[in-house]
């Protein structure tokens, strides 16, 4: 874009030692015939996805009584998953909007695939809504619209705000995705022959890189980030009311869309780093992605679990210092309750195992790296899962405590998103460019006739 | 360097000359030179967007903001109209609180506000690019990968002495249209 920082002013490890020719051949390189290896994942991919399906089948014939309800637990695992890959999201939309937005560099080399997965995550994420509310063919009645049915559209309700937050932030991301993509695939169509010419001919709608076309699309992208970049912040914060609005001990707190927005960009680079460790091998551009990036990521993973590490203790400390019963219990027991070790297996994944990453050695490791971006993943689902379930499971009257159990349909569900988000990614880094070709171009001086740099 | 072939919008097409240029310098040397004669209708290709050579050709801010503006007071407009006409639509008077509050309503508002700016500004960019920008001028598929081009619409008696400018300014190939 016109207005990324120049290279001379990066920091050293920044400076890409290549030409122009040589960053469209590796990425167009990308899109190659497919390893065993990628073949193998993709079909992995889609047989979670199928598990997923026909566990939906079933839910879809019989009704949500074989996942694990039981009163007075009625938000579990799709809600817990929801939230999951809504949070997953937000990292990628930081990294291509908000990064963008400050200048920073080290952003051009991964924003792309991080954005692919904004969008296959809220795309993931928007289907668990429609299957929780068990009636899924009449999931429109989530819109409002002009009332003939004796429907109230209660607008001073959180989980309307959500149906707004999320599909707004799914257009809108996808938008994003797609509009930044143009430049690409019209570098990709330059390259290739035959059919593919042809697809890729249609998708980059006409697009020559005139001074013209620069001209309005450079403002477009810069008005896009700075749209994207309250969306983002929104986004997470209308999805912590659903919680915070209510009046459910464990729930009710004023830190929670802070508290919610930090532990989503967390959750999302780790995410980011599962998949773009493995990525960069597969796809051979070791020499575009490397510590450099690595170490940034890893900074911010710092940043976001430092803050998690704040809200956990505030947490407990609120629920003590408010004097407050319930709010003392629902904590007590999250730590020492049925569910201690869901609550310890949040606490010691997010807030302790990302204080390594004070370690310069650790987060310049991809190993290390890769395990702890593992361990985000799954302190990050249970975070959810702590939240929703253990404050449900005990609310206001003792007698009407209980515990849910997650079942087969649960399980179907949650493997099946995975294959589904999984499916999405492998397709998109085989047929889109994974790496920006135009804006790592943007980065590398052009030749001069007259010798040095600009 | 095979350029395109004509295609079927051959009719469109302007005679006049294309040159690639692999030195960004020697492009912005060639754009002064043409710009100083008179040439203005200028079509400059690059594999990025390049700072010296939007200054060279002394664009005004692209237009687009406009639209965003409009499109996001739009997106403002229609969600508070909306939330509001809907809850007097159907008045359900919930703990005597009012029918339409506004503190609820911003998240709404502030949400079409994003998706209605975005949108307009992907449109705004497909107006001015697409449907009003120049159609048919010749293209090189180096022009996306390396290569600078610059295409000067002229009468093809003045064909000579523009590739004659665009070699001296160091043009690597320069070629003629002919309508």
């Amino acid at each position: 874009m016109a207005v990324v920082a120049q290279p001379h002013d990066a920091p050293d490890g920044h400076v890409i030692n290549q030409t122009h020719a040589e960053v469209t051949r590796d990425v167009v390189a990308t899109l190659g015939p497919p390893s065993r290896g990628y073949v193998l994942l993709l079909f992995g991919a889609v047989s979670l996805f199928l598990i997923g399906i026909c566990t939906f089948l079933v839910l879809l014939k019989d009704g949500l009584g074989h996942a694990g309800y039981n009163p007075p637990v009625f938000w579990s695992v799709y809600i817990t998953t929801f939230v999951f890959w809504v949070g997953i999201g937000h990292a990628g939309t930081l990294i291509s909007a908000i990064l963008f937005l400050f200048r920073s560099p080290w952003r051009t080399a991964v924003y792309r695939s991080t954005e692919a997965m904004t969008v296959f995550a809220v795309m993931t994420a928007g289907l668990f809504p429609i299957i929780h509310i068990g009636r899924q063919w009449i999931f429109y009645w989530l819109l409002p619209y002009p009332n003939e049915r004796y429907l109230w559209p209660n607008f001073k309700s959180p989980l309307i705000w959500d149906v707004f937050a999320i599909s707004t932030y799914l257009t809108v991301s996808t938008t994003f995705l797609v509009f930044g993509l143009i430049p690409d695939v019209a570098a990709v169509r330059d390259k290739v022959t035959g059919w593919r010419k042809a697809i890729y001919s249609w998708s980059s709608v006409g697009w020559k890189g005139t001074d013209n076309q620069w001209r309005h699309y450079s403002r477009a992208y810069l008005y896009l980030a700075a749209l994207a970049t309250p969306l983002v912040l929104s986004v997470h914060s209308v999805v912590s009311w659903d919680f915070a609005v209510s009046i459910v001990p464990g729930w009710h707190g004023t830190i929670f869309a802070p508290y919610f927005v930090a532990g989503a960009i967390y959750s999302g680079i780790g995410m980011v780093l599962t998949l773009i460790i493995p990525l960069r091998r597969a796809l051979k551009i070791e020499h575009m992605i490397h510590s450099y990036h690595f170490d940034n990521l890893a900074k911010l993973t710092l940043l976001t679990g430092s803050i998690l590490l704040y809200a956990y203790a505030m947490e407990y400390f609120v629920a003590w210092y408010s004097g407050n019963t319930f709010e003392q219990t629902t904590f007590y027991r999250r730590a020492f309750g049925p569910m201690w070790w869901a609550g310890w297996s949040m606490i010691i994944c997010n807030a302790f195992v990302s204080q390594l990453l004070w370690f310069r050695k650790i987060r310049t490791n991809l190993t290390s790296l890769f395990v702890i971006s593992i361990f985000i993943n799954i302190g990050m689902w249970f975070e959810r899962y702590v939240i929703i379930v253990s404050s449900l499971s005990n609310d206001y009257i003792p007698w009407a405590w209980d515990q849910m159990n997650p079942t087969w349909a649960d399980w179907g569900i949650l493997l099946g998103s995975f294959g589904w988000f999984g499916m999405w990614f492998l397709l998109f880094a085989k047929t889109c460019p994974s790496v920006a070709i135009q804006e790592i171009k943007e980065m590398i001086p052009m030749p001069r006739k007259r010798g040095g740099h600009g | 360097m095979a350029f395109l072939k004509p295609g079927r919008r051959a009719a469109a097409r302007a005679s006049g000359v294309v040159a690639s240029f692999l030195h960004v310098d020697a492009a912005v040397d060639a754009i002064r030179a043409l710009r100083a004669k008179g040439y203005r209708d200028l079509v400059v290709y690059t594999p990025a967007p390049n700072h010296e050579i939007e200054e060279a050709l002394e664009h005004k801010v692209s237009p687009v903001r406009l639209l965003t503006l409009i499109g996001g007071l739009t997106g403002c407009t229609a969600g508070f109209a909306m939330t509001i006409w809907m809850s007097y639509d159907w008045p359900l008077v919930v703990g005597g609180k009012a029918i339409a509050s506004i503190p609820p309503y911003v998240v709404i508002g502030f949400e079409l506000t994003i998706l209605m700016g975005a949108l307009s500004t992907v449109a705004a960019v497909a107006l001015f690019s697409v449907l009003m920008g120049k159609r048919g001028t010749p293209y090189d598929p180096r022009f996306s990968d390396d290569a600078i081009g610059i295409f000067v619409p002229t009468a093809s008696d003045q064909l000579g002495p523009i590739e004659q400018l665009l070699r001296s300014a160091g043009a690597v190939e320069v070629r003629h249209e002919t309508a």
